[in-house]
């Protein structure tokens, strides 16, 4: 490709974010050369990772919310999902890969919320990338210890009689919470219903959109 | 005695910690392209998400204060792409060398 500063395109076609005339950094130096080396040694192509790229970006709690609503409105699924998040997920053609996914679900006296405590294991295949407050220190070492502290800080104070249940993820296994069904949605579509349910109602720290 | 409580610096659960600030930030191109390789390079089996995870563990604790999720990411990719006999380190110092010289900015050392 011509060094030409004019042309601030990406190996991909699309144009470089602002970001990307930030000076550049040491690790980003070795984000280009690890990358140039796979490509030379012939372990991957820019187009193979331009492709994962894409694949990634596609991606989006959105997906998370399809499974949701159709949870709430197909009790069969739900029982399939419960029993087996991989497999209901791949029943509607998400890719979860290798993953063992699981799904817990909210209930008038349960609050599920998910964490990884040892480093930042989340149902990316599902929901995406993950937020950057799920991967830092406070999260990780506080939910697992004082889960109602850190959901007031999210704006969710429960009542006592709720119970928590914290469900700590590894490399293997990850969760996804199912938020309960908000009142006053009788007869909603699957597609309407799935406009209601936020990222982090799936992660446990917020709730679902009031109808 | 130490003061060492036997367990290791990324095994925090339960630790006493501030607020949980809601950060949030869309991923520059780079990050993504740091997330894609560690999905290749495990798919193709060059090494594990636990290789990954092992690297940044002995990395130690001040390094959620020096440096960004994905700067720890491609240092440990890295790290298991040498050990895998992938490339060497001369390789990478030498291609780190060039594209430093390619420009300033990521835009620019991008481009070859």
């Amino acid at each position: 490709m011509p060094h030409d500063h004019h042309d601030h395109l990406s190996p991909s076609g699309h144009p470089y974010r602002p970001d990307n005339d930030e000076p550049l950094s040491y690790w980003q130096t070795m984000e280009i050369a690890v990358r140039e080396l796979l490509i030379e040694k012939g372990v991957s192509t820019a187009a193979e990772i331009n492709a994962q790229i894409d694949a990634m970006d596609a991606r989006s709690p959105a997906d998370g919310a399809q499974v949701v609503a159709r949870a709430w409105t197909d009790p069969a699924f739900r029982d399939r999902l419960l029993a087996n998040g991989s497999d209901a997920c791949r029943e509607m053609g998400f890719d979860i890969g290798a993953l063992h996914l699981i799904a817990v679900e909210n209930t008038a006296q349960i609050h599920n919320l998910i964490v990884c405590t040892l480093c930042s294991c989340y149902p990316r295949n599902l929901l995406g990338m993950s937020p950057d407050w799920y991967k830092s220190r406070e999260y990780r070492s506080r939910a697992v210890k004082e889960p109602r502290k850190v959901l007031a800080e999210f704006g969710m104070t429960l009542p006592e009689d709720v119970q928590v249940r914290v469900h700590d993820s590894t490399a293997d296994m990850r969760y996804v919470v199912i938020p309960a069904r908000p009142d006053g949605t009788d007869g909603w579509s699957v597609d309407r219903l799935a406009g209601l349910v936020t990222r982090d109602s799936m992660i446990g720290t917020g709730r679902v959109k009031t109808p | 005695m130490t003061d060492f409580d036997g367990k290791r610096w990324h095994d925090m659960g339960g630790d006493t910690a501030g607020p949980v600030r809601p950060s949030e930030h869309d991923f520059a191109l780079w990050e993504k392209r740091v997330d894609a390789l560690m999905v290749l390079c495990s798919t193709k089996g060059l090494f594990t998400v636990d290789g990954l995870r092992r690297a940044i563990e002995d990395m130690g604790p001040d390094v959620f204060e020096n440096t960004t999720y994905y700067d720890r990411w491609i240092a440990s990719i890295n790290q298991n792409l040498i050990e895998a006999g992938t490339y060497t380190l001369g390789e990478l110092g030498a291609k780190m060398d060039a594209v430093a010289k390619r420009g300033a900015t990521y835009g620019e050392a991008a481009s070859e």
